[in-house]
């Protein structure tokens, strides 16, 4: 199923790199503690498709950055705090521009937040955590994320509004999209008994790609973008018309397609500015949830 | 020669008057408006006066549009669902309550307003000069996205509101941004004043340099909020937002916020 979901459609539209507004940073490639049942790029402890990115590089291309005017960063994985210079690297970002890490929340230490807290107040911008835990309980959460791994998270997160952080907690729709009201007042009731009085929560999407197309179901071979979907359709709210990834093996389209060969574009962020067809199931996702990689804060509007 | 800039309005006529008041006694010599004259607070129709009165020039702000081209919502560009409907309501209110005239005007609003002071170009937004809505805040926005928008824009001193908080970053070659805050709500920070900014503009014709210099100020006003409090109540609108033009905290569309911004704030 995965590898049809792949299949590019003949005579797909495409869309131009309008803006280079978002970064991201494959920081821990696809390497994870944890092995999610609906990943979409199938990451795991034993993934080593893409490999961590070092200090050294990223700061290569922070630099990159500043000439192509990005607004902010991302870094992602697999789990980001795999990467033993993790620390440091966030630390580097807040020198060019706001920063947020998406994390499972499993593997902290006290000393790393404390030290980034440090960071943040040194720095103008932002520090966001985002937290993937996929249901207010270890009933709905741990069949996808793991054993015990609810429970985990939720330390985790108790951890970061400790030391003063208000991460976002994002959480794959694995339930009717019904029950979404639900399911966020249960979010709230059991973050607020750890400590987390005021949380922000984002849902996303499922993305029917990586190990999620084994799960359930791939995409159907009508779940494309085609011309007539794009009139009248605000480009901006395609994550690739504002960002790029940079990854052990390049830099490429966007944080959701990196199994896709083409995916890939360049080694310099100046030569990645090319039109991109959207051609694959998970661009239409993209398409019909809009820009579901970026925070609510950037989320681009139309004019 | 000094020129004061206020932010969004939301409605709040009082602290419109009360600004218009403190510039002028400041010894500005001309006042712009950089957009949304409508929601949040109560009679739409009292701003407009005012700004005619006062030659008060206006950027129009994605309230001004929608409501200008009968809109079915403010374009916000709110995300969460309790966001929405709390701004649905301001809508619906500052829809029904301003008057055909006065749409007609905010529909032929210019999106962007650009002059030169002693050299300095000068281009007032509502969002950024690319957007009308697109958020710029001070702990997401980098510096040199700044720059990009300031050469995209040819600008050399960019003015803009929408975030409701105002503050200001040097660019690169002298120029600069800054974000001129709102007289609509006061800023999330426990005070109940809001805020205006002066910028004075020098021409010193010292030192050969091309560009005159400016010194900008923000400008934190007082004005009646009780009586704004009792009008919200008066005209029913949430008490969520009476309590905000009270206590100074917000309480409504704070999902927008990123997490430094947020983190100072009660809610």
């Amino acid at each position: 199923m995965s590898t049809a979901a792949q299949t590019q459609s003949p005579n797909c539209p495409t869309v131009p790199l309008s803006s280079l507004d978002e970064l991201w940073f494959q920081v821990a490639g696809t390497r994870c503690n944890l092995e999610c049942s609906h990943c979409f790029i199938s990451c795991s402890p034993h993934n080593d498709k893409f490999g961590y990115l070092s200090l050294k590089t990223v700061r290569r291309y922070l630099d990159e950055s500043v000439e192509q005017g990005v607004r902010e960063y991302y870094f992602t994985g697999g789990e980001p705090f795999l990467n033993k210079e993790m620390v440091s690297i966030l630390e580097a970002a807040l020198e060019y521009g706001p920063a947020t890490v998406l994390t499972n929340a499993t593997v902290f230490k006290r000393e790393w937040i404390e030290r980034l807290r440090a960071a943040e107040d040194a720095s103008t911008f932002c520090l966001e955590f985002r937290v993937s835990i996929d249901g207010p309980n270890s009933e709905t959460n741990d069949p996808i994320r793991g054993e015990g791994t609810f429970e985990r998270a939720v330390r985790g997160v108790g951890m970061l509004v400790e030391e003063g952080f208000l991460p976002i907690i994002t959480m794959t729709r694995v339930w009717d999209d019904g029950d979404d009201q639900r399911v966020l007042a249960e979010f709230r009731s059991i973050l607020a008994e750890h400590g987390y009085t005021r949380p922000r929560l984002k849902i996303l999407p499922r993305l029917k790609i990586g190990a999620e197309a084994e799960r359930t179901e791939g995409y159907g071979q009508f779940e494309r973008i085609t011309h007539e979907m794009m009139e009248d359709f605000d480009v901006s709210d395609l994550v690739c018309n504002h960002s790029r990834v940079v990854t052990d093996k390049g830099v490429a389209v966007c944080p959701i397609l990196l199994d896709t060969p083409a995916a890939i574009l360049s080694e310099t962020l100046a030569d990645s500015k090319r039109d991109f067809p959207l051609a694959y199931g998970a661009c239409f996702t993209c398409y019909q949830f809009g820009a579901i990689c970026t925070n609510p804060t950037s989320k681009p509007m139309e004019k | 020669m000094k020129i004061g800039f206020f932010g969004g309005i939301y409605n709040n006529y009082l602290a419109l008057e009360a600004a218009i008041t403190d510039a002028t006694a400041r010894g500005a010599e001309r006042l712009y408006c950089l957009g949304d004259l409508g929601a949040f607070g109560p009679h739409p129709d009292r701003v407009f006066p005012l700004l005619d009165e006062h030659n008060i020039s206006c950027v129009q702000g994605n309230y001004d549009n929608s409501i200008g081209n009968d809109l079915q919502d403010c374009q916000c560009g709110y995300t969460d669902p309790r966001d929405n409907e709390f701004a649905q309501i301001s809508y619906e209110y500052t829809y029904e309550n301003t008057s055909q005239a006065n749409r007609d005007w905010m529909r032929q609003l210019p999106p962007e307003i650009r002059f030169e002071v002693y050299g300095t170009r000068v281009l007032l937004c509502h969002g950024s000069p690319r957007k009308t809505n697109e958020f710029l805040w001070e702990s997401a926005t980098s510096t040199h996205f700044l720059n990009r928008l300031a050469d995209e824009a040819e600008a050399d001193l960019i003015l803009g509101t929408h975030t409701g908080i105002h503050w200001q970053r040097e660019l690169s070659g002298g120029r600069r941004f800054v974000n001129v805050g709102v007289l609509g709500r006061p800023e999330n920070d426990g005070a109940t004043n809001v805020w205006y900014t002066l910028i004075d503009f020098d021409w010193s014709g010292q030192g050969g340099t091309e560009l005159g210099e400016y010194s900008v100020e923000f400008v934190p006003l007082a004005y009646d909020h009780e009586r704004l409090a009792r009008e919200m109540r008066d005209e029913n609108l949430p008490d969520e937002f009476v309590e905000t033009v009270l206590t100074g905290w917000w309480t409504t569309c704070l999902e927008v916020l990123p997490g430094k911004e947020r983190r100072t704030g009660r809610f």
